[in-house]
């Protein structure tokens, strides 16, 4: 069984009188530990791809398989729940509550999933996420008085809590220097492996595309397999 | 919603302003509810502690007592109307009243009656008084004796009644002939005849209204009975100042749901990225939108307890005669106003909520 599996699947977006196809006939099978990069210039698509994978958008033509959970025709009630229990997200940009401690940013995957038992799993389970972080004396550190990567860390953390199936990274390292990009990815990398969970990570970084199994470029929302990389 | 107050208790800055706003609103609904309340009481106390069904005008009177007189003859007619039971007269003066060793005029309301009110005791002998307690703030005691009116008629102070006022005069309740005797002192050219009163009121069982339609059909039209609810209503100025006062109130309301609405709102778009994530990673819309309610009403009922502090302090330093009144069935509707003005005003974020699209958590290009 594949983490993810996309057949055929196109997006057009309606813009006064012109169809815009931004995916265009994508078809790409993730294994489930498999780590695959997605590069492509600005516009081509990749956002468009993730947010499929993600039950972020419905596809308008195709299938789109997490799992053996078939999401295609979901409703957008249907979707977040999706997204509750099956995949995990690691933003580019603003990523962790600003308000809330490291522990609680991955307390507010565990508060979804509701119920007192649930609640005081999701609580062990993000005090070892954090320890494997290197978070352990960070638990109840704001974001601010966290470093970027740390805050990276912390959203990773976030991405793993509930278990997914599918991890989506958008441009994980983009904020962050070269050092610390590189420890993060490795820590990604590890992360992933270790657990088995596939991951799709969107970059523009070479560097980046080093650490997955395969990179898959997307032009003109049409997808292509480049290269195979190893870390 | 757990999150929702870490960021109350975290982020207490960022709320201050709606608070504060809150709090300023809350006074002076408080206030107003107050001078309201104050007004009402001070007004009608008189009618109030009647225990009658009904109180009869004569008809050229237009429901003033002031301008009213009901004779003998009439009030013969009232008690053998079917269905009253008991029947007594009122008569006010309003009149300023000199107080030994003060300066400034007391306003009084004497009232001459023969059904002792509510509170009230039975008709003290002649030229004795009960005192309405508000009285006591123009430095009347009991034991002492006021000089009412130009002719300065003498009254001496038996002892104290509370809520029992008319158009915020102080009321001395006195036996009927005194009250007539004052009376004609200052208005010699409309004397009362002995027997004679402004109005009547009359008690007696079932629908209040009916008894009023009988009464005037028995007099032959020549009073018009009103209710005791009706009364109170039409007494000088009261239901004026109750719309006047009730249309500031209601339009303070909207104007802490539109504060509430606008804080909430601008909270929400400046939150839009974060709650992009929080979408993408599975929250539900709903659930954003219950921490917003909750926030909103947390915010809410701090202001009110501030603002009912600070209304408790100021009136407390305000004069006496000023006609304010704190009642606890104000505080409460006050309170729940403002809840239910937060509520929907936090609740018009949630359109833009909703609108928040989780995509936009991805902040790559197409």
């Amino acid at each position: 069984m594949s983490a993810l599996q996309l057949d055929h699947v196109s997006k057009v977006y309606r813009s006064g009188d012109d169809d815009i196809v931004a995916l265009d006939d994508a078809n790409l099978t993730v294994a489930t530990d498999e780590m695959i990069g997605l590069i492509g210039p600005s516009g081509s698509g990749k956002t468009t791809l993730i947010s499929i994978a993600g039950g972020l958008l419905t596809p308008t033509e195709g299938t789109v398989l997490v799992g053996d959970e078939n999401i295609t025709d979901y409703d957008a009630k249907e979707l977040t729940r999706f997204r509750g229990e099956q995949i995990g997200f690691v933003f580019q940009t603003v990523n962790v509550v600003p308000f809330l401690t490291a522990r609680e940013n991955l307390l507010v995957v565990g508060e979804l999933s509701g119920g007192r038992a649930g609640r005081k799993q999701a609580a062990t389970r993000a005090d070892q996420l954090l320890d494997e972080l290197g978070l352990g004396h960070r638990h109840d550190n704001l974001p601010r008085q966290l470093s970027g990567g740390e805050r990276q860390r912390v959203a990773i953390g976030r991405a793993l809590m509930n278990e997914p199936q599918l991890v989506l990274f958008d441009e994980p390292t983009s904020a962050l220097d070269t050092h610390l990009g590189e420890q993060v990815m490795e820590l990604i990398r590890s992360e992933v492996k270790g657990r088995g969970t596939a991951a799709v990570i969107v970059t523009h970084d070479a560097r980046v595309t080093a650490y997955c199994d395969r990179v898959v470029t997307i032009t003109d929302g049409r997808l292509a397999e480049t290269a195979t990389a190893s870390a | 919603m757990k999150n929702a107050l870490r960021e109350l208790r975290r982020r207490p800055g960022r709320f201050v302003p709606v608070t504060a706003a809150l709090i300023l609103l809350t006074v002076l609904l408080l206030f107003l509810g107050g001078l309201l309340d104050g007004l009402y009481i001070g007004a009608t106390g008189a009618l109030r502690a009647q225990r009658a069904a009904v109180v009869v005008y004569s008809a050229d009177a237009n429901d003033s007592i002031i301008r009213s007189r009901v004779n003998e003859t009439t009030r013969a007619k009232i008690e053998r109307t079917p269905g009253v039971t008991a029947v007594g007269g009122l008569g006010i003066s309003l009149l300023g009243a000199k107080v030994p060793g003060e300066t400034t005029l007391a306003d009084a309301a004497v009232i001459g009656y023969q059904r002792p009110p509510t509170g009230v005791p039975a008709v003290p002998p002649p030229g004795d008084a009960w005192a309405d307690r508000r009285l006591e703030s123009f430095g009347v005691r009991v034991g002492q004796t006021l000089r009412l009116g130009p002719r300065e008629v003498p009254i001496r102070v038996r002892g104290w009644v509370e809520d029992t006022n008319y158009l915020l005069q102080g009321a001395l309740w006195v036996a009927p002939e005194t009250w007539r005797g004052a009376q004609n002192a200052s208005r010699p050219d409309a004397p009362f005849a002995p027997g004679e009163f402004q109005v009547v009121v009359a008690d007696g069982p079932g629908d209040p209204a009916a008894l009023a339609r009988r009464i005037d059909r028995a007099t032959g039209n020549e009073t018009a009975t009103l209710t005791k609810d009706q009364a109170v209503l039409a007494s000088p100025g009261t239901r004026q100042q109750k719309s006047t006062f009730n249309g500031i109130i209601a339009v303070t309301f909207v104007v802490v749901g539109l504060v509430v609405a606008l804080f909430f709102a601008l909270l929400t778009l400046e939150r839009s990225p974060i709650y992009g994530v929080l979408k993408a990673i599975g929250t539900t819309t709903r659930r954003l939108f219950a921490g917003v309610l909750v926030q909103a009403l947390i915010v809410a009922t701090a202001a009110f307890l501030v603002g009912g502090l600070v209304t408790l302090g100021l009136t407390s330093v305000l004069p006496a005669r000023i006609p304010i009144l704190l009642v606890g069935s104000r505080a409460i509707t006050t309170f729940g106003g403002i809840l239910l003005t937060a509520a929907i005003g936090g609740a018009i974020s949630l359109r833009r909520i909703a609108r928040i699209d989780p995509v936009a958590a991805i902040g790559t290009g197409t």
